[in-house]
This record gives structure tokens, sequence and C-alpha cells, in this order.
């Protein structure tokens, strides 16, 4: 009983040293660079300021727009901004990735869908989002669902063929391997094709949500909804009112936003990829 | 042994396979070959000779373009020259894959998958991950996803050619113990002549362009053997050297 306790109390000790002596130099690995960029960053837009290279008016000073920038997150106007655009870009990626989602397994399954849309998808995925407004704004006029329509078609395109891709890369072997299992129909689709896809699908879920947040953005630009703040439209009044400091505050939530949810994907695969034994290829 | 003794062989009737259409590549000519049930049979020949194919053909991965196959009912399992372990799933992930695609209920699966492992020596190893094993370790798995199947025979593509002598030793006494215990009927494919005979009851010697049989051996030794066995040697010493004499600058 006693021998099982000290089995239990010992690990924790050798995890904690082991797991202080992985924070720091994690911390090293992964924090330090990025930070000394910022800091890198902002030196540069302070010296160019201090310069005056452009009047204060337009380009205002670091700290002033990190001033304004708090400012801007207790006001009420400003946060339903962040919040709808946000609601708008989750909504419309659900809505890509199970549509993407569809289509890219219909291509990757059958010849004929194939040859009928395969090289449709590319295309799409190829077409500026903008050029897609007028016609979303003539059909559904100024309106969310402009703003949605014009963002799934950003973002299906690349998820499908994030699918496509993975499900054509599914190593022959390992399907000859399936297959020799046993595994037939809709029970390999599911067990091995699907799973094997996964890091492929990923990067095209990826992808997808970066094309679905341009998309928004340039969307909420051009579709002024009355009454109801976005993230593109607060820009586009700030621009209007020439208050330079909202205006940079507000890019800065947008770019903050555009890598919180990059950092989120990059967890996902980076977690799938260390299960596989795929992460040592990286070192 | 009740039964086994009137079970029909398995019989290999004419079999050719020609890729690419009728002026393609002939990998396969009119192949004839009878498998005895429980009978250890290694397809021996160097590259290109078709044994590969052959395997295929005889899982059912591959249709012949001429002859027949009857495997007299029996259902078989493959393992290749890679482990082919399906990366994202658990050592016991991957052994329940093959019972699920086996048809076996779920409620038996955690038994099935501790008994397998015991039968490939790896016990305990549930809960890893492929790429936390040696590629030695990692054919043990492959091996205990096969015998998942409860197939009656096993055929063996090049199983152990890309393992080190040592770990090779090992897993040839194993498969010889678990060809035995399981009353299993093995097709062994390798380019080995050494290994041929150290695990062959009968030795079948194939040649490329056309692929085709050129010979047989029986090879009557007691088991177990060993590699290092001064038969097994001799033996496998004479039969190198009729290749070499057969192969005679062809290639």
């Amino acid at each position: 009983m006693s021998a099982v306790a000290d089995r239990k109390a010992a690990p924790p000790t050798s995890t904690d040293a082991r797991g202080r002596g992985a924070l720091g130099s994690r911390l090293r690995g992964t924090v330090l660079p990025p930070l000394l960029a910022v800091v890198i960053a902002l030196a540069i837009w302070q010296l160019l300021v201090v310069l005056e290279v452009k009047p204060a008016y337009v380009l205002p000073s670091p700290a002033t727009v990190f001033g304004q920038l708090f400012t801007l997150l207790s006001d009420p106007t400003f946060l339903s901004g962040i919040v709808r655009t946000l609601s708008r870009g989750i909504l419309g990626f659900l809505i890509a990735l199970v549509i993407g989602t569809a289509i890219g397994l219909a291509v990757a399954r059958s010849r004929f869908v194939r040859s009928a849309i395969g090289s449709l998808l590319t295309g799409l995925q190829t077409m500026p989002s903008i050029a897609w407004f007028p016609l979303a704004i003539l059909l559904f006029q100024l309106s969310e669902t402009a703003i949605l329509f014009v963002l799934v078609l950003g973002a299906a395109p690349s998820i499908a063929n994030g699918l496509i891709g993975g499900v054509d890369e599914v190593p022959p072997p390992l399907m000859r391997t399936a297959r020799s299992l046993g595994g037939r129909g809709f029970g390999l689709i599911l067990r091995v094709i699907l799973p094997a896809a996964l890091p492929a699908y990923l990067s095209g879920l990826k992808q997808g949500w970066a094309f679905a947040w341009r998309s928004l953005l340039a969307g909420e630009l051009l579709v002024i909804i009355p009454n109801a703040a976005s993230l593109g439209q607060l820009l586009q009044f700030y621009r209007e009112l020439s208050n330079a400091p909202s205006l940079y505050a507000t890019m800065i939530v947008i770019l903050v936003v555009g890598m919180v949810v990059d950092q989120v994907f990059a967890r996902i695969t980076n977690g799938v990829r260390e299960r596989r034994g795929l992460s040592a290829l990286r070192n | 042994m009740t039964g086994t003794a009137t079970a029909e062989p398995i019989r290999i009737i004419g079999v050719g396979r020609t890729f690419g259409g009728a002026a393609g590549t002939v990998a396969l000519e009119q192949v004839d070959l009878v498998v005895q049930e429980r009978e250890f049979v290694c397809l021996l020949g160097a590259s290109g000779c078709g044994k590969s194919t052959l395997l295929s053909l005889i899982a059912d991965l591959d249709a012949p373009t001429t002859g027949t196959i009857d495997l007299g009912g029996r259902r078989t399992a493959v393992m290749f020259q890679d482990a082919n372990l399906f990366p994202w799933l658990t050592v016991a992930g991957n052994i329940e894959l093959a019972l699920r695609f086996s048809g076996v209920p779920k409620a038996d699966w955690s038994r099935r998958v501790t008994e397998l492992l015991d039968v490939v020596r790896l016990p305990g190893a549930e809960k890893r991950r492929p790429h936390e094993l040696s590629g030695g370790m990692r054919q043990r798995v492959a091996l205990a996803r096969s015998l998942a199947q409860e197939a009656e025979v096993l055929l063996m593509d090049e199983p152990f050619a890309a393992l080190d002598a040592i770990t090779r030793d090992a897993l040839h006494g194993e498969i010889e113990r678990i060809a035995e215990e399981r009353r299993l009927t093995v097709i062994f494919v390798t380019h080995n002549v050494r290994e041929a005979v150290r695990l062959g009851d009968r030795v079948i010697v194939m040649k490329p362009s056309p692929g085709r049989i050129v010979r047989e051996e029986r090879v009557p030794l007691p088991r177990p053997r060993r590699m290092e066995d001064p038969e097994v040697a001799r033996r496998a010493g004479e039969l190198h050297d009729e290749l070499d004499l057969q192969a005679g600058g062809a290639r």
C-alpha cells in the first residue's frame, strides 16, 4: 500500500521539475521571438512618429492608439461591433464547413462529381471575394445574407479542397492494409479515409477561416447595414470622421482576432500531428 | 487434428496476371500451386519474379487475368513489409479496427486485444501509439492485427525484410510458434534463401520475366529451427548456388 503511495507521490515532483524546465525553454522558444518582433514594430512606428513622416492626425503615436484602444474596449458600440463581426464570422464559417465538407466528400468519392466541379472549386478559390459583392447585393440587397453569401463562397472551396487533397493523399499501402483487414464502403470511409485525411482537412479549415475573415471584413466595408455596428463598418466610420487613433485601434483588433483564431487552429493541428508522431519531423 | 487431414487444399490453377492490357507486362504466367492445410510455404525469388503479385491475388486484393484460385472457403489475412499501422489509433485501436471490420461484437474487443497482445508478446502495449514503437514491435502489432481476423490462411509479404537480424530471428521463432498454435496455413514471400529454408515446409522458387515457378524444394527439417542450424545453412547454400546458376547473367 505504502509502495503504491510512494510511487504515486514521486512522479509529480519530477514532472514539476521537468515542467518548469520545459516552461522555461517554451518561453524562450515561443513567447520571446514574437514579443521581440512586436517591440521592434512599435519602435519603428514610434520612430516614424518622432520623425513626423506623416502629420499626427494621420499617424498617431502607439501610446495614443493603445490609449484609444482601451477607451474603445469599454465602449458598448465598439464591443457590439466586435461581437457582431465575430458572430457573423463564426456563423458563416460553420455554414461553409458543412457545405465545403459535403462538396469535398462528393468530389473525393465520385469520379463523376470530380470531373463535373473539381476544377471549378479551384477556380472559385482564386476568385477575389470582393468581386462577388455586387452580385450579392443585387440578390440580397444590403443585408446580413449578402455578407454571409460571399463569406461562404470564399471559405467553402478551401475547406472542400483541403478534404479532397487529404482523401487523395491517403497512402496506398494504408488503403491496401485497410482493405485486407476487411474494410469496405462506409466503414472504410469513416474509420480509415477520413481519419487519414484529417491533417489536410484541418489545414483546409484554417485556410477557409482566413478567406472567411477577409471576405467578412470586405463585406462589412461595402454592405453598410444601419444600426448594426461591425468592425468593418466602424473602420469606414472612423475614416470618415478622420478619427485616426480609433481607426488604428480597430485594425489592431482585427489583426489580433485573426491571430488568435490562427493559434487555435495551430493548437488543434499540432495536437493531431503529435499523436501521430509527425511533430518530430519539424525538429 | 480432426478434419484437417481431409480438408481441401488451396488450389491455384493456371494463374496469370498481365498489367496494362493484352500487350502489357506479364507479371505472372501459368502458375500452378497446391498448398495443403496447415502447410508453411515460402515463395522465394528475386524482385520482379511476381511473388508479391501472386500473394495479392491469393489475398483477393487483385484479380488474376487468367486461371483460378480456390481457397476452399478459407479466409485470408495479410501482413506486409511495412507494418502500416494506422497512426491515429493506439495499438489497441489498431487491433480493434480489425475486429470491427471482421464483425466481432464490441463487448469482446477488450478481451481479444489483451489475448492477441499476449500471443505476439507485447502484453500491456494497448495504449501505446505506433510512432512510439520500434520496427519489430510494430510488426508484432501488425501480426496481432492480422490474427484478429481469425483467418485460416496468413499471407506474409516480406514481413521481416526491413528489420535487423536479431529482431528478425526473434520474430521467426514467434511466427513458427503462432502458426503451430493457431493451426494456420502460411504463405510467406521472401527474397532471402536462408529465411525461406528456416521457415518453410516447402520452398517455391520463382523467376522473373515472366514471373513463374521454376522449382520447389521440401524442407523436412524438425522444428523449431534456427537460422544458424548447419542443415538450414547447407540447404540454403545449395539452393543459392542453383539460383545463381539459373540466373546466369540474366540479372
